[in-house]
C-alpha cells in the first residue's frame, strides 16, 4: 500500500491539472525513442524513424503520445489502488505487446524530463520527488503482471 | 559510442555552464537527495540543507569536473585518473549511485535550458555522464 502525502497528492493533481497532453505526449515519446534508440524495435508499423527529426515530425508517434499519456489519467484519479487499476494493462502490456518492463522506467524519466524543461524553475527538487514517486508506482504495477 | 559531433555539443555546453557551476551542481545534487533518499547516507559530514554552503561548494566541484572532462573525452581515463583513486580506495560511493546523480544532473539541465535541451542533446548528455561515470569506478575491482 502506497502511501501519499496531502502535498503529494496535491502536486500530482496539480501537475496533470494543467498538462497540455498534446504537447507533452509526443514529446515524451519522441524523446524515448531519440534517446534510447533500442525503443524503437516496439514501433516497427509507425513508419519513418530514421533520425530524429524524423521521429519528432512523425504523425502516428505524436498520436500514440498522446494515448500514452492519457494512459495516466487512471493512475491520478486512482492514486491509492494503482496496482489493481493497472493490473489490466500490465497483462495487455506483457502478453500482448511483449514490452520488456525495463523500458517503463525509461519512457518515465524522458517524462519527468520534458515535463522539467516546460517547468523549468518552477519543477523543484520536492516536485520531481512527488512526480518520481508517482511515476514508479505506475511502472511498477505496469510490470507486474509479467510471468 | 560518443560521435565527433556529439563531443563538440558536450564541451560547447560545458563551456557555457562553468559560470553558473554553483546553481546546477547544487540544484542536481539536491534533486537527488530529495528523490533518492538513500543517497543521503553519503552525507552525514556535510549540511545538505537547500541552498546551504556545503551544497553549493560540493555541487561546484561535481560541476566543474564533469566540464574538466568535457574539454577531451576521448582522454576521460588520463583527466579523471585521481578521480577514480579517491572514489575506489576512499569515497567508496556504490556506483549504482552515478545513475541517480546522472539523472537528476539531466533533470537540473532540462530546467535550465527548457526547449534548449533539446532529445538530441539529452541523448548526447546522457551518453557523456554514462561513460563519465563508467570512467570514475573503474578502479573500484
Amino acid at each position: 500500500m502506497v502511501e501519499w502525502s496531502d502535498q503529494e497528492r496535491s502536486i500530482i493533481n496539480s501537475i496533470f491539472a494543467s498538462l497540455d497532453y498534446e504537447d507533452i505526449g509526443p514529446k515524451a515519446l519522441s524523446r524515448c525513442l531519440i534517446v534510447y534508440p533500442w525503443t524503437q524495435r516496439y514501433f516497427g508499423g509507425f513508419g519513418n524513424l530514421y533520425n530524429a527529426e524524423a521521429i519528432k515530425t512523425n504523425p502516428m508517434i505524436a498520436a500514440h503520445g498522446i494515448k500514452v499519456l492519457h494512459g495516466l489519467d487512471r493512475a491520478v484519479k486512482n492514486m491509492d489502488n494503482i496496482k489493481a487499476t493497472y493490473a489490466e494493462l500490465s497483462v495487455m502490456h506483457s502478453e500482448k505487446l511483449h514490452i520488456d518492463p525495463d523500458n517503463f522506467k525509461l519512457l518515465a524519466d524522458c517524462l519527468t524530463i520534458v515535463i522539467a524543461a516546460k517547468m523549468g524553475t518552477a519543477f523543484t527538487a520536492d516536485i520531481q520527488a512527488a512526480f518520481q514517486k508517482f511515476l514508479s508506482v505506475v511502472v511498477n504495477a505496469l510490470g507486474r503482471q509479467y510471468h | 559510442m560518443l560521435r565527433d559531433k556529439e563531443k563538440k555539443l558536450i564541451r560547447e555546453l560545458w563551456e557555457r555552464l562553468i559560470p553558473v557551476a554553483e546553481d546546477i551542481g547544487s540544484d542536481a545534487l539536491l534533486r537527488m537527495l530529495v528523490t533518492f533518499p538513500g543517497t543521503k547516507t553519503y552525507f552525514s559530514h556535510l549540511d545538505i540543507r537547500p541552498r546551504s554552503a556545503h551544497l553549493r561548494s560540493h555541487g561546484k566541484k561535481i560541476v566543474l569536473a564533469i566540464a574538466e572532462g568535457a574539454k577531451d573525452i576521448s582522454q576521460l581515463t588520463v583527466t579523471l585518473a585521481p578521480l577514480q583513486i579517491l572514489h575506489a580506495y576512499q569515497l567508496r560511493i556504490t556506483p549504482s549511485n552515478f545513475k541517480l546523480f546522472s539523472h537528476c544532473m539531466l533533470v537540473a539541465l532540462a530546467c535550465f535550458l527548457g526547449e534548449d535541451f533539446t532529445p538530441v542533446t539529452h541523448a548526447a548528455m546522457d551518453k557523456y555522464l554514462s561513460a563519465f561515470a563508467a570512467v570514475l569506478a573503474e578502479k573500484y575491482r
